[in-house]
């Protein structure tokens, strides 16, 4: 009887951890496995603040153009000036939690901002770092 | 006098009367709709993707041919890149393009393809001649040097009702100088 409880307390478990196991979580493990390699939240830091050279008007372009310095706060959209809202989750719930939109999205901002789509690291070191916020 | 203009007379007062009473509200509001503003055609996947960025701008203000033109250079969006995947791209074009100014019968889509020649596909509102004409009056420094508003393609800074599609004067409100009045 001991055994049955523990094993279903197991699997409760194993559900519950399955189900906080949220867009960005699945989505690192996927790069992880595409790139063999842990993703490291430092270069994504690093990735997040770097600096491109882009077309006019826009010349100096990097993710916080249109995401705050500050991932706590709001951003704007640099060409239209709608609010952007906080990117990290631990301000926003919302962000980060459909894994549909953030693969939209990595693709659309990294072909903006550095001019060609991110790699697979890239995007590992991203999201790791993002996911911390 | 005689008798018959006096009926007449009473007649004409007694329906200006009681004319009004006979619309409903939804009625007043669907008349205002159709000739004040475009259609209030709504798509989720059309405000879900498109906006991020920017307002759902109602399809009734651009023809066919220029919603045609936006939705096949998306990989360009106005120096942004929008790309779709290729169910939403589908989805969202056969809706602008069903709802498109000259598929439209209200009042404001009838004058914005009025203003085109029936080859030209503007691909920005902003640019159409009977946008241009609505706001020529408007100086530079209400729209384009107002930090609120920023370009006469941000609609909803000052019409605070266009996401409804109405557009009329009574619901401008421009940031910074309130109401506009001709």
């Amino acid at each position: 009887m001991k055994t049955i409880t523990f094993i279903t307390l197991f699997i409760i478990a194993s559900f519950n951890a399955m189900a906080e196991n949220t867009a960005i979580k699945q989505l690192i493990r996927e790069y992880q496995l595409d790139t063999k390699s842990a993703g490291s939240a430092e270069k994504g830091r690093l990735l997040w603040n770097k600096k491109f050279t882009g077309k006019p008007p826009f010349t100096e372009r990097s993710c916080q153009t249109c995401h705050n310095s500050n991932l706590k706060q709001q951003g704007q959209h640099i060409r239209t000036k709608k609010t952007i809202e906080a990117l990290a989750p631990s301000v926003n719930p919302k962000s980060l939690s459909d894994l549909k939109k953030i693969k939209k999205w990595l693709k659309r901002n990294c072909k903006w901002t550095i001019g060609r789509e991110c790699t697979a690291d890239e995007k590992n070191h991203l999201l790791t770092f993002l996911k911390q916020q | 006098m005689n008798k018959s203009v006096i009926i007449t007379a009473i007649t004409l007062l007694v329906s200006v009367i009681t004319i009004p009473a006979v619309f409903s509200d939804d009625d007043r509001d669907e008349y205002r709709q159709r000739s004040l503003g475009v259609a209030a055609v709504i798509s989720e996947p059309y405000t879900n993707e498109c906006s991020s960025c920017h307002m759902a701008y109602p399809p009734g203000l651009l023809p066919a041919g220029s919603w045609q033109k936006i939705m096949s250079g998306l990989d360009s969006h106005f120096g942004d890149n929008a790309e779709l995947d290729s169910e939403s791209l589908k989805l969202i074009s056969e809706f602008l393009i069903s709802n498109s100014a000259d598929n439209s019968s209200y009042r404001r889509s009838r004058k914005i393809i009025r203003g085109l020649n029936t080859k030209d596909a503007p691909i920005r509102i902003s640019e159409l001649p009977y946008i241009k004409r609505e706001h020529h009056e408007i100086p530079d420094k209400m729209i384009k040097y107002n930090p609120e508003v920023n370009s006469l393609s941000n609609c909803s800074a000052c019409h605070a009702e266009a996401k409804k599609g109405l557009f009329d004067e009574h619901s401008v409100r421009i940031p910074g100088y309130g109401h506009w009045d001709d």
